[in-house]
């Protein structure tokens, strides 16, 4: 809701510019994203997450605080931190007898929960294991969808999307070639693991333009046993990937290209009036003076005919 | 002839020093260049996956060669150099994702910006300062330095003829300018109700200083006689009295317009409510 359509003005200069800034945007940045913790999370949920926010730095945010909750069962806790953080993606780490070292990531649609999925992290090798050089913080990564299941499986083609927003970062539009170093891989086998692995990618000479490329395995290296999800409905998902106005691209009516590669447009022109084209003028042609006054009648009453039809319009 | 074989020669040493930048797949990957996306569909290796051992490896070179795949869709974009950095442009992403937050929607207009579309009615420019012949000095249409001209200007305020010599004309021209701000704000009040589509109540009877009309009156009257606790049941009647009539006229007579039930649910809350109060 616009600042206008707000019942109560706000009272500062200051207070007004920050209720602009969380208006909706047609164009939006890169989804910020907040982690925190659940229930008493155990050592390795605690580890995994914290290396899932490594891989998100600058557009993520870290919240210290243990929280007695459930997602799965009352997501207001999450959306009410997403209001106050402005955040669209989260992640929470928890551990119980019945889901040990338990994940939830999720991202939200107008502060309301959109998907949420929860991932076991059944083997895990953290980032500080592998002593090796690492990526820049916050180089666009590549991101590689290995397997079959992620085309065929309905929910996994879901939980794909929610792996590229939560990893993509942001739309460029051009990037420096050197700049292309990380690449984080999900394999979906055929019994519902996710092994999400990330390298770093050495460019090596092949003798040609392109390189040849060599991968070197720099952490996390996480095996993710798929739990309980909850997908948004296809309605509200179609909504949410609305795309604004402004942001489709503009075709230009009327033109075209032939098989040469010449530029054809089509002029469309109004339909011609003959009786009131000019010819040349002679005296035998000029209208006498009742046909002068006939024509004015005409045209009077064609204007008035005009203006009443347009009052009933 | 030499010469050719010398070059085909050395080409193919130069090729087996290098390792190939070529990936056999038996299903072509899909690629989105704009997100850096490629998804493999081709089968895995099951039993490779399966083994403890194998897996890191097996995933490893997997990468490797769909990642070799992505990038040599990147090698062959047109590159640009900016600042001694090799740079491509990237195409537009397919993949389309959801939004953080929904389409903004056009702002609702205004009675007035609606009147005015209307009728063809536009905005004419005024210029931000304007010359004050009195002051001598240019004065801003708004502002804080508007306010300062106008108290200098005001020093003293002449009493027209037809008014109460006694009157305070600055007291008066506040109270103006308080009216004037009071009913901007109810109308922009008025303009979110519409935009919102909420039906606002119709306020009491107009006022008026002196002279009130004769419907004004009679509605007087009639919501006069309705204000008593049974709603003017037992009240006495003049002879060839007749009930105030008129669009709203019933709104405003207390017990006129039938209350309407509350819903189901409410009501049972309202229940719960008053045994618990």
């Amino acid at each position: 809701m616009g600042v206008i359509q707000r019942i109560k003005k706000p009272t500062t200069r200051k207070g007004k510019k920050v209720l602009q800034s969380k208006e909706p945007k047609p164009i939006e940045g890169p989804k910020q994203c907040i982690f925190l913790q659940a229930r008493n999370p155990s050592e390795r949920a605690r580890k995994v997450l914290k290396d899932i926010y490594n891989l998100k730095k600058p557009d993520a945010a870290y919240l210290s605080r243990k929280n007695d909750f459930v997602p799965f069962e009352d997501a207001t806790l999450i959306e009410k931190l997403c209001y106050k953080k402005e955040a669209a993606l989260f992640g929470i780490s928890s551990h119980s007898k019945k889901r040990p070292h338990n994940i939830v990531l999720g991202r939200t649609f107008d502060y309301g929960v959109l998907d949420m999925i929860e991932l076991g992290a059944d083997n895990f090798k953290a980032m500080s294991e592998f002593h090796n050089m690492k990526v820049l913080a916050g180089v666009k990564p590549c991101l590689l969808f290995n397997g079959p299941a992620w085309d065929l499986n309905q929910d996994l083609k879901r939980i794909k999307s929610l792996f590229v927003d939560f990893f993509h970062r942001e739309k460029i539009e051009s990037i420096r070639l050197q700049g292309l170093e990380h690449v984080l891989s999900f394999t979906a086998s055929d019994d519902g693991i996710i092994y999400l692995r990330s390298y770093r990618i050495l460019l090596k000479k092949s003798g040609q333009r392109t390189p040849r490329v060599e991968l070197e395995e720099i952490g996390p290296s996480i095996d993710f046993k798929l739990r309980r999800t909850r997908l948004a409905a296809d309605e509200l998902f179609k909504e949410a990937c609305k795309v604004p106005k402004e942001l489709k691209p503009l075709t230009k009516k009327n033109i075209s290209r032939d098989a040469f590669g010449s530029k054809l447009g089509r002029v469309h022109i109004g339909k011609q009036d003959i009786k009131r084209l000019q010819t040349r003028k002679m005296k035998g042609l000029k209208k006498t003076a009742e046909e002068k006054k006939e024509m004015l009648l005409k045209r009077k009453k064609a204007r008035k005919d005009a203006k009443s039809f347009q009052a009933t319009v | 002839m030499d010469i050719v074989n010398e070059i085909l020669e050395k080409e193919q040493k130069k090729a087996e020093k290098y390792k190939p930048i070529t990936v056999e797949k038996h299903l072509e990957l899909e690629i989105d260049i704009g997100t850096l996306l490629a998804s493999d569909t081709n089968d895995l290796d099951k039993k490779l996956i399966k083994l403890d051992k194998e897996r890191d490896a097996y995933l490893q070179s997997l990468s490797r060669d769909n990642t070799q795949l992505l990038l040599n869709k990147i090698w062959d974009l047109p590159t640009e150099r900016i600042d001694e950095a090799i740079v491509v442009r990237l195409p537009h992403p397919t993949t389309i994702l959801p939004r953080a937050k929904p389409v903004p929607k056009p702002k609702p207009l205004t009675k007035w910006q609606e009147f005015a579309k209307a009728k063809g009615i536009t905005n004419k420019k005024k210029s931000k300062l304007e010359w004050d012949e009195q002051l001598q000095k240019w004065v801003p249409l708004y502002g804080f330095r508007k306010a300062a001209a106008e108290k200098e200007k005001s020093w003293l305020i002449e009493v027209p003829q037809n008014v109460n010599p006694m009157t305070d004309m600055y007291e008066k021209k506040a109270n103006e300018k308080s009216e004037k701000v009071a009913k901007n704000e109810l109308q922009r009040l008025k303009n979110i109700a519409r935009a919102r589509k909420v039906k606002i109540p119709r306020v009491g009877l107009p006022v008026t200083a002196d002279k009130a009309s004769a419907s004004q009156l009679a509605t007087a009257t009639s919501v006069a006689k309705a204000s008593t606790a049974s709603l003017g049941k037992f009240q006495n009647k003049l002879p060839k009295e007749k009930e105030a009539r008129g669009i709203g006229v019933h709104e405003l007579i207390p017990g006129k317009v039938k209350k309407r039930n509350l819903p189901e649910v409410s009501r049972k809350n309202l229940k719960t409510i008053q045994r618990e109060g």
